[in-house]
């Protein structure tokens, strides 16, 4: 019984997490606060890999990632290796189809913000940047809180795109939920068992975790 | 002698659907109410000053800078007024406490001097000790005199008020007034108080700006002004307000 691909699998989504933060934030905020010309055309592109089959959304990544895609081959140019197959490339699978429920969640958490407030933060000397890190994302942040949490348990769950770019490299690429598809595959049933079980529980212990702090204050 | 121009010379042409905003008028030190019915533009006006609207045309100069010239494309951001504005429902950040609010626009400043800073202030609106207060437990009238506090820190050429006491009843109201006057006399700084009641613009404002449908219909000295409004369209707006 091998727990490496719990541990990965954790490892995986909390990168494939930060990133979507890192990315997804400045994006959400554009959306709720500036106008953006044909925002119809880049919320359906935005939230596309939530709706996709994840063995078309893995296809389209391996064009882009792969040894013949123009981010597979930059990546080999500066020296980096073969992006497919490796764990950065499981990262990249679960930050592309996780990234759209932290957009989603924080736009709206966004929106709800009274404008007001910034409109004050400005007359008050303060610059944008300040702005969006003293009013804003505090004010949203219970929005951003459930973003993480969704983008984090989708992560964790990722497993049709993982398999199409990440593969299944005992060690190295299984994360908890491919493993749980080859021990069933193989017979093993125990194993799947005890995958499945750990995988739900901790998920779901990480979940309830969000939501405990969610609930500590409001206003 | 030459008399120095105005401390604040407004010029403004602009268009939101089908209102028209086209009013001129000067400023001085004191107090000058900007007085018209709601609908008139009178927080419009001030959101043009304070930079958070964009005109099409006109021209804004503040002590002697400019801070809007369409005709020069010069716009500045708000953060580069130096024009302080208090909103109708104050605003308070609600995720921070008094002394956060207060010390909000002095970003710069280094840490003893911030704190020194709020104290001097909240001694001023007369709240002196509310420093770790939640905005949340201040009453109506606590919470305007924080949102004073707040804009007056980082020291204004010019300070905004929109209906600062619409939201209270008027036993607080005219203890307020008092307040407020007192401020403007220790602290010198110019404002222009967006109202539509005249018990606020007797009490408070030593000039007058008349505003109806988005022009200036009158403006004097309050005293001047209220005696004999100049034109019918003046006289008319006073006498709606007497009875408003």
């Amino acid at each position: 019984m091998e727990f490496h691909p719990l541990l990965l699998s954790f490892q995986v989504a909390l990168w494939a997490t930060l990133l979507a933060l890192l990315l997804g934030l400045p994006i959400a905020w554009i959306l709720a606060r500036r106008s953006v010309p044909a925002r119809d055309l880049w919320t359906v592109f935005i939230l596309l890999p939530m709706v996709l089959p994840p063995t078309v959304l893995g296809y389209y990544l391996l064009l882009v990632i792969g040894r013949g895609g123009p981010v597979g081959q930059l990546w080999e140019a500066l020296g980096l290796g073969r992006l497919v197959f490796t764990p950065t490339a499981a990262v990249i699978a679960a930050f592309v189809a996780s990234v759209p429920f932290l957009i989603r969640s924080a736009q709206a958490g966004f929106e709800q913000v009274d404008a007001t407030y910034e409109e004050a933060a400005r007359t008050l000397g303060r610059s944008e940047w300040a702005i969006a890190f003293t009013v804003t994302i505090p004010l949203a942040w219970r929005g951003i809180l459930a973003g993480v949490a969704l983008t984090f348990a989708r992560a964790v769950g990722e497993f049709g795109a993982t398999v199409m770019v990440a593969g299944n490299v005992p060690g190295r690429t299984r994360t908890g939920s491919v493993a749980i598809y080859d021990a069933v595959q193989a017979g093993r049933m125990e194993d799947a068992n005890v995958l499945a079980l750990l995988l739900t529980l901790t998920t779901a212990g990480a979940l309830y975790l969000l939501t405990q702090i969610g609930r500590s204050r409001t206003w | 002698m030459v008399a120095s121009p105005p401390a604040l010379q407004v010029r403004l042409e602009d268009r939101l659907g089908a209102f028209h905003l086209s009013a001129a008028f000067a400023s001085d030190e004191g107090i000058t109410g900007l007085f018209g019915p709601s609908g008139a533009g009178k927080s419009q006006i001030l959101r043009h000053l304070a930079g958070l609207a964009h005109a099409r045309a006109g021209r804004i100069v503040l002590k002697g800078r400019t801070l809007f010239d369409g005709a020069a494309e010069i716009h500045l951001a708000p953060r580069e007024r130096r024009v302080g504005l208090v909103f109708q429902e104050y605003a308070l950040f609600p995720h921070l406490d008094v002394a956060g609010n207060v010390a909000y626009g002095l970003a710069g400043w280094d840490r003893k001097e911030r704190r020194r800073r709020v104290g001097e202030l909240l001694e001023m609106v007369e709240l002196a000790g509310y420093e770790n207060r939640q905005p949340t437990s201040l009453s109506g009238g606590e919470r305007q005199r924080i949102a004073l506090a707040r804009a007056l820190a980082p020291g204004p050429d010019l300070l905004l008020l929109d209906e600062p006491f619409a939201a209270l009843d008027f036993r607080v109201r005219r203890e307020l007034r008092g307040a407020l006057k007192r401020l403007q006399e220790e602290t010198q700084t110019p404002m222009i108080l967006v109202t539509h009641s005249l018990a606020d613009v007797r009490a408070l404002a030593s000039r007058l700006i008349l505003l109806d449908g988005g022009r200036v219909v009158g403006s004097g000295s309050t005293d001047a002004l209220l005696a004999d409004p100049g034109s019918p369209e003046a006289a008319l707006l006073l006498e709606a307000g007497e009875l408003g």
